[in-house]
Parts: structure tokens; sequence; C-alpha cells
């Protein structure tokens, strides 16, 4: 039978709870009872619980419960570029080794790369009790076709419970094709992780509508659960050089490591300078900067505070700074210690892309920008001026 | 070169405010728009045809009927034909069941070269369906590209954006392309297309139109079920700071100090 949601007339009261409930605005009222627009309802259930008659029922049809006990363990996808593993890896296994232990399982590590054998002694510092291995020259460098492959069958051989992976360009572009391969449950760019030991789900919480909203998203009856992981949320693990993992170095055959699409080249472009999902720190610049000089001083605070330098759409699109720096809706979604955003004015499409900042200090000439709305510090005043000053005290605290 | 762009009708961001008293989304008079992501690749759908002097660009979109909006402004701005694929049984879908619906329209379409794709919607922001629809075809993808350098009937040279630049990536047709914004500025709808759109009828799918199985669509067909739905506490303004440049500078210095050292 085919899921269904239901008003319950007697039940209903005509309160409108459910209505205000709705984030899809699926429900109205009618005749003083509540209707559901079934072209907008998706079948998310947020209303069931906010309805305190319980008037509204909702049946999921999950199918026969499946038997998931041949799955265990949690895997952690660790991304090497040029050899070096990256840092969103390590916060991985930091959460990764809390989900384990409260699941009382294994916590593993997979890498894939081109003369990484070495590596797998790091990641047993960094808390892996297993590390899964793959060692070809094809996997050198990230390309879909030959990773998609391998992770499958990794997966279909030694059946994890959870796959865990950063929320990162190569993360995101590739278990989103093994998700549909093993057909497993994928959740995108979690912020938060927990389990429900009763019934062993990840419990997956993430934001959705730029932030607005927060759901928490679980896998009932598929194996792995899947999931992407935001940078920067979740904390580095440790390194113990004591730690000892059982590694397992695994071969395939070729045909195992072909790829439909060739890597001509790989471009650095960023230069000197911090990249913005991996940044602690970010300082960012709007229209209020007037121009490509006041990048220039915004890359001077950014270097003093070992940074990397962000922009809104406005200085992009103005051509002040390169695309690669825009933070927001049409940009990167990025959650520093530390934002500093120096004539940014903050429209929504800015704070969408920012708003999860820890810290944010905000510098613009005009008291009402809506910049300072989400500012733990607001500074009215002449990025001109500030900035430098900030520049200089900065360095003066931190020796440089 | 017959190419096919997967678009989504997205509320648009601009509008999207939060009731202060219950804290929730207000969702009255927002507005519906294409996902700002897909407004790249509906141009660059249009900017292949042109530079390969022929063709057909093919606009779908899953969604409730409203979304046929979605497809008449694609056409205005260039797409030739567009197709809804509307059903309640793909009510409840998750990124798995939204690319396997998608895929199966794909499929049913057939003649295709290129698949463009918007990299992510600004309502869900999972960045996994275009994947999920390569994946579900079993044809090579290139995510995130900025650049359409070379393209053929065969083949295409593409840049793909990364954290720390780009990759250059060569790729047999048919292939997926998911874009960002650097791959182009798109264009105003011409009057030309604006009375294309308005007489046009677009096709409308539903389930029993497509080869699909049906215990893999809407909810059922979906492995990852919501269960919690919350608004975060707003984000407050804090402290605004007073005095001159250095003054200012000191004292937020001591306030970071924890923060930068």
């Amino acid at each position: 039978m085919p899921a269904s949601i239901t008003i319950l007339l007697h039940k209903c009261t005509g309160c409108t709870l459910c209505v205000k409930t709705c984030p899809f605005g699926a429900i109205h009222m009618a005749n003083r009872k509540a209707v559901i627009d079934m072209a907008k309802c998706t079948l998310c259930g947020a209303c069931v619980p906010a309805c305190k008659f319980s008037a509204i029922e909702l049946k999921k049809d999950s199918g026969p419960k499946k038997d998931l006990s041949a799955y265990k363990d949690v895997w952690v996808f660790c991304e090497q570029k040029k050899g070096v593993i990256q840092s969103i890896s390590f916060e991985l296994l930091g959460e990764g080794r809390k989900l384990a232990d409260k699941l009382g399982v294994k916590l593993a590590a997979v890498i894939l790369g081109s003369g990484i054998e070495a590596k797998a002694e790091e990641l047993a510092h960094r808390g892996a009790d297993k590390v899964y291995l793959v060692d070809h020259p094809a996997l050198g460098s990230y390309q879909d076709d030959p990773y998609t492959e391998v992770l499958v069958k990794l997966a279909e051989e030694y059946k994890p419970e959870v796959i865990l992976c950063g929320a990162t360009t190569i993360g995101r572009s590739l278990v989103s094709r093994v998700a549909i391969k093993i057909g497993a449950g994928l959740t995108a760019d979690c912020t938060e992780l927990d389990v429900d030991l009763k019934e062993r789900l990840l419990l997956q919480t993430r934001p959705a509508f730029g932030g607005n909203i927060m759901a928490t998203i679980i896998t009932p009856n598929h194996r792995p659960q899947m999931a992407t992981v935001r940078h920067k949320v979740m904390k580095e693990a440790g390194i113990d050089k004591s730690r000892r993992a059982e590694v397992t170095s695994k071969i395939y055959p070729e045909e195992v490591f072909k790829s439909r699409t060739r890597l001509v080249d790989i471009v650095a472009e960023i230069g000197e300078t911090v990249n913005l999902s991996e940044a602690d720190i970010i300082v960012s610049g709007g229209r209020g900067l007037g121009g490509k000089e006041g990048f220039a001083m915004i890359a001077e605070l950014a270097k003093a505070l070992n940074g990397a330098v962000g922009a809104a759409r406005s200085a992009v699109d103005a051509d002040w700074i390169s695309y690669s720096h825009q933070v927001g809706q049409t940009g990167k979604t990025v959650c520093p210690k530390l934002y500093i955003a120096c004539g940014i004015s903050g429209q929504i499409q800015h704070l969408i892309g920012m708003q999860s900042s820890k810290v944010i200090v905000a510098i613009n000439k005009d008291p009402d920008a809506p910049i300072f709305k989400v500012a733990t510090y607001g500074i009215v005043g002449d990025v001109f001026e500030i900035v430098p000053a900030l520049t200089k005290e900065f360095r003066r605290a931190l020796n440089k | 070169m017959n190419i096919i762009v997967c678009i989504k009708q997205v509320p648009n961001t601009t509008d999207v405010r939060i009731d202060p008293v219950t804290n929730t989304l207000i969702r009255d008079g927002v507005e519906s728009v294409i996902n700002p992501f897909d407004a790249y690749a509906i141009e660059e759908a249009v900017r292949i045809k042109e530079r390969c002097s022929g063709g057909k660009v093919t606009v779908i979109t899953m969604g409730p009927p409203q979304a046929e909006n979605a497809l008449r402004e694609a056409i205005s701005l260039g797409c030739d034909e567009g197709i809804l694929i509307s059903d309640r049984k793909f009510a409840g879908s998750d990124t798995w069941a939204t690319s396997y619906t998608l895929s199966a329209a794909i499929r049913k379409i057939g003649d295709y070269d290129v698949i463009l794709c918007g990299k992510q919607a600004s309502d869900g922001d999972t960045a996994q369906v275009g994947p999920g629809i390569s994946a579900h075809l079993d044809i090579p993808q290139v995510t995130y590209v900025k650049k359409i350098a070379e393209i053929s009937a065969e083949k295409a040279k593409v840049e793909r954006m990364t954290e720390e630049g780009y990759d250059v990536v060569e790729t047999p047709l048919p292939c997926l392309f998911t874009v960002v914004k650097e791959i182009n500025t798109p264009r105003m709808p011409s009057l030309k297309g604006m009375m294309r759109a308005k007489s046009a009828k677009p096709l409308k799918w539903t389930a029993d139109d497509l080869e699909a199985d049906a215990s893999a669509l809407g909810l059922d067909g979906s492995p990852t079920r919501v269960v919690k739905i919350f608004t975060p506490e707003p984000r407050k303004g804090g402290e605004m700071l007073k005095g001159g440049a250095e003054d200012i500078s000191k004292e937020l210095a001591e306030l970071l100090k924890d923060v930068v050292i």
C-alpha cells in the first residue's frame, strides 16, 4: 500500500497549528478544518506531532522489515589529494569514533590513491581500528568512475553499517553515485550526527532552505546509512601514535579501474591563500570595498590571521575577485570559527552561506545593514580605516 | 546535439521569512522561481545548441502541476520543449527516488548527447540528484563544471571547479554535467521567446508514462525518511563596538583572542 496522509475530521478542531508547522505551505483551512494540498505535501510528517488532537494520520509503508544484521562498522571515506589526507577526513574520524563507540563496532578508514601504503599508519593514529586501502595508479587523482567502482566493491564485500564522507567537491560527487549503485540512503551536508541505539539508526541532522529549517533524517530499512558532513562542524580526531590498525589492502582486476572521463590537467588557482571551505578564519568583502584595491586590504587582514578571503556576490559580479571566493547561495557555504564581513550589507543570499559561522564580525558604514542582525560583534564605520587598524593590531597580537 | 536540462522550481529565497512568534517559515505569498543554479544550466544548454549549430534543448522538471510555469520560463529563455513529470505517486521522493524518476523520463526521451543540471537546488541543497541521474543511466558525469572549453559530437573538454582551482576533464558523450554560476551569464528572455512560451504546450508525464518500477517511486522508493523538522533558534545580533578605529581594534583583538590564537 502506498504511503498516505489523512486528516481525521472528527478530531480536527480547526486550531491551525498544523498550518503554521508545515514547512511546505501545503495545509490550509476550509470550513474550519485542515485541508492538505496533496500537490505540495511531501509526506514529511512535520504536522503529525504538531497536532495536539492526534487528528493527522500518516501511513508510511516501508515494506517488510529487512534483516540488516550483516552490516556492521562505521566507515569514513578519507579524501587524499596528491597523497595528502585532507583535514575533513580527520574531522570525520573524530565523529566516526564517537558513533562507532556508541554502536559498539569498529571504526574503519577507507583510502583510495596511488603510492599511499604508508598512509594507513596516519589513519590509525587518528583513531581508525581498520584501514581499507586500495592503491592503484588510476586512483592517484579523483575520477568518478574508478572511485565509484572501488567504493561500491568494498561496501558490497564488507557491508558497513554507516559510511561518512566529506561534503566536498569530490565527496558529494562520489557518494551520490555510490548510494544509487548500492541502493543506500544518503543524506547531504549533515551538521549533526547521533545514533538511535535501539534501532541502530543514524540520526542525521542537516540544514535545508539555506539553514532556515533543520531536518533530522533516518534510513530505516537500507544499509549502509550514508551521510556527507560539512567542513569544520565536527571536531578533528586527536593523534595517538601508539594506535595500530588492522590494514586490508585490496587488489582488483584492471577493469575496475577503467575511467570514461580523463583528467587532463589539475590547475591550482588559489596559490598562497587558504581554501575557503577548510579555513578556520575567513575575511570577506562586499560592495562597500569599492573596487579591486579594497580586496588587497582584505587579503592583508586575512594573511595576518592566516585565514582565507571570501566575497559577496556583488563583488564577484563586478569582477573585483574571482568566483571561487564567493560565499552565499550561488557560491560556497562556509562555517569557519571566525567570519569577518567587511563592507557587506548582508543580503539573505549571503547570510545563507555564512550564518552558521561560530563568531561573526561585521564592519559596515550603514548602521541598518542586515548583516548586523547576525553579527556577534558589529562595528559601524569606514572599512578603509577599521580593516587596516585591525590588520595592524592582529599582527602585533600574533607577533607577526 | 540534443540536450536535456533538468530544473526544479523552488521558493524564492529572498521571500523566505521566519514568523517571529511561531518561529516557523512564512510561506504565504512566497513566489516560486527556477532554482538559481538551474538558470545557468538552461543558458549553457542554449549556448551549446548555438555553438554546435543545431539540435534540440528539452527541459524537464519533476514537481507539482504549477511547476509547468518553470518550464514556460525556460522555453522563453531558449529551450525548445518542456516536459512536466508530475504524479501523486512521486510525493515524498528523496534524492534516490527523484533521480530514479528523472532518469526514467530521460530514458523515455531517449536521444540525448548532454544532460545539464544546476549544481544543487536552493531549497534542499543536496547536490545529489545530478550525480544520481548519471548513476541510474550509467553514463559519465562531471560535476561543478565552470566552463565547457570544447564540445563535439563525440566528446567534450570541460573545467571542473575544485576547492583549490580547477581540473580539466575530457569526457565522451553522452555525459551529465552539473554547472556552477561561473559558467555563464544567463540572458534575458527574448520577445520571441516569451511568445513561444505563451503558446507552448509542455508534455505531461505521469508514473504510468514511465517505464519505472512502482516500488522505486515516491516515499516508498526513498531509502531516507524525514523524522523531525525544526527551526533553529535564529541568530541574534550581538554587541556593537564603538570608538575610534584603534580602540575598536584593540577591543576586538581582546574579544577574539581565544578564536584567533
